[in-house]
């Protein structure tokens, strides 16, 4: 579904993202994770090219994201992607942040976007919202209607940047019991999250960064529960973040 | 009172020389602010590009004009369109274009700080959902940058009222001329331009005030 092909991304001249490469198949639900810093989100970014990269390619679904010729909003109109501050459009009501695109980029009837979407602001249980403005909802609601717009959208594959880290820690439960029922029913998710329960549950591979390198990239068992086999830099990471 | 009189002012008086000339300053007004924000917008645009070709030569009107005098551009663009077209338009039609022309500099400076002030992950979020450049531009960041600097529009804009006061330099009829016609025809201009400036007040003052209320509402919105 995914392919990422020896990515590599700089900034200037201080290099972000060092020959990375990984594959999504499709109804996989892998996690990234790593210390701040090291990459993961600006990687993630690469898979819908709001990231440019400069070497190496990203095809998604048989689609290459460097080709020349590739339609970009048409790719990224098929991928969701729910951000860590949630970017739901202020000035748009629920329904229409639903909907917006797509009448727009789908050219779906106003009546169709809005089954479509109402029915997906249902399935995140936020369907009494429907008429509030974004401003309105706490943090964690504002999540759930953000996933709710990239679910308007069907898409094939789901990318999720770090959706629970801006949140407060009585909100963040909610956002994942939607992402956990997603996971369940056969969604396509990479997900950057330092929520190691997530991982545990749902997850079926975990990728792990550091300093821009996929530094691991194996099966969820493997990763928590063969702690010995793990490089040293994953394993000073796992005992600080498990051990609280 | 100072010896001032004011006993020839009646309606029949403001009908015959003041309703047209503010009929004018009103119309100069709309049409150079709903032109001057229409073209502003597009040379912020234009300047927040990233691209070159389009840059340079939206900095370099927006700076020019900028740094001219109003009164100077008025003059100009009244004496230069003649030659131009090889007839003259008329001093209204040549106020109400040098004020379009003019009052799109110091607008797009006002969009330019609104698209700025949106933040990039807006922009990053309409691209996510498949909209195109122009589709997150008109979509997502214009809606959000107009509602945040429309404060700072209207405020030009009554900056921009009092400025259509200098199409004296052409002679066209705007409301001060309409004052300044009847004080020639009473032979009482101290009056005239008292009352003059005194409906020029009421009016920005009036505005201002509104201005400063609707910033308070939409800080309570946001």
């Amino acid at each position: 579904m995914i392919e990422i092909k020896n990515v590599s991304k700089w900034y200037g001249s201080f290099q972000v993202l060092t020959d990375c490469s990984t594959v999504i198949h499709k109804g996989e639900v892998v996690v990234v994770c790593g210390p701040s810093g090291s990459g993961k989100s600006t990687l993630i970014k690469t898979v819908n090219a709001l990231e440019p990269i400069q070497k190496g390619d990203v095809v998604v679904n048989g689609t290459s994201i460097s080709a020349p010729g590739t339609d970009l909003p048409k790719l990224r109109s098929q991928v969701g992607m729910v951000f860590q501050h949630f970017e739901l459009f202020p000035h748009l009501s629920v329904t229409e942040n639903l909907t917006i695109a797509q009448i727009k980029v789908l050219k779906r009837s106003p009546e169709e976007a809005k089954t479509r979407g109402l029915k997906m602001l249902d399935r995140v249980g936020l369907i009494a919202q429907k008429d509030k403005f974004p401003g309105q909802l706490s943090g964690g609601q504002q999540q759930r209607v953000a996933i709710a717009r990239a679910l308007s959208m069907d898409p094939i594959v789901m990318l999720f940047d770090e959706p629970t880290s801006a949140l407060d820690p009585e909100m963040v439960g909610e956002v994942l019991d939607v992402m956990v029922r997603l996971a369940e029913v056969g969604m396509t998710m990479m997900v950057v999250t330092h929520e190691m329960g997530f991982a545990k549950r749902v997850s079926h591979r975990v990728i792990f960064m550091d300093h821009g390198k996929i530094v691991e990239d194996c099966k969820k068992e493997e990763f928590f529960g063969d702690p010995d086999a793990r490089s040293p830099r994953a394993k000073d990471f796992l005992s600080k973040i498990l051990n609280h | 009172m100072f010896g001032l009189d004011f006993s020839f002012l009646n309606w029949e008086v403001i009908r015959a020389y003041v309703a047209s000339g503010f009929i004018f300053s009103i119309q100069l007004t709309l049409v150079a602010m709903v032109g001057g924000i229409a073209l502003g917008t597009v040379l912020a645009l234009m300047r927040l590009s990233g691209k070159k070709f389009l840059e340079v030569p939206a900095t370099i009107y927006v700076d020019t004009l900028r740094s001219i005098p109003l009164v100077m551009v008025i003059m100009w663009f009244f004496l230069i369109i003649p030659f131009l077209i090889g007839r003259p338009i008329g001093a209204e039609l040549s106020a109400i274009v040098t004020f379009t022309l003019f009052e799109a500099a110091y607008y797009s400076e006002i969009m330019r700080a609104g698209i700025q002030s949106v933040p990039k992950g807006q922009v990053h979020a309409g691209y996510a959902v498949g909209m195109n450049y122009g589709q997150t531009t008109r979509l997502v960041v214009l809606p959000q940058a107009f509602r945040n600097m429309l404060p700072v529009l209207l405020t030009q804009t009554i900056i921009l009222f009092q400025d259509t006061s200098l199409v004296y330099a052409i002679g066209a009829y705007d409301l001060l001329k309409g004052f300044e016609t009847v004080g020639r025809n009473f032979n009482r201009p101290v009056e005239t331009y008292l009352v003059a400036a005194v409906v020029y007040f009421v009016i920005c003052f009036t505005l201002s005030y509104m201005v400063r209320r609707l910033q308070q509402r939409i800080q309570i919105i946001r």
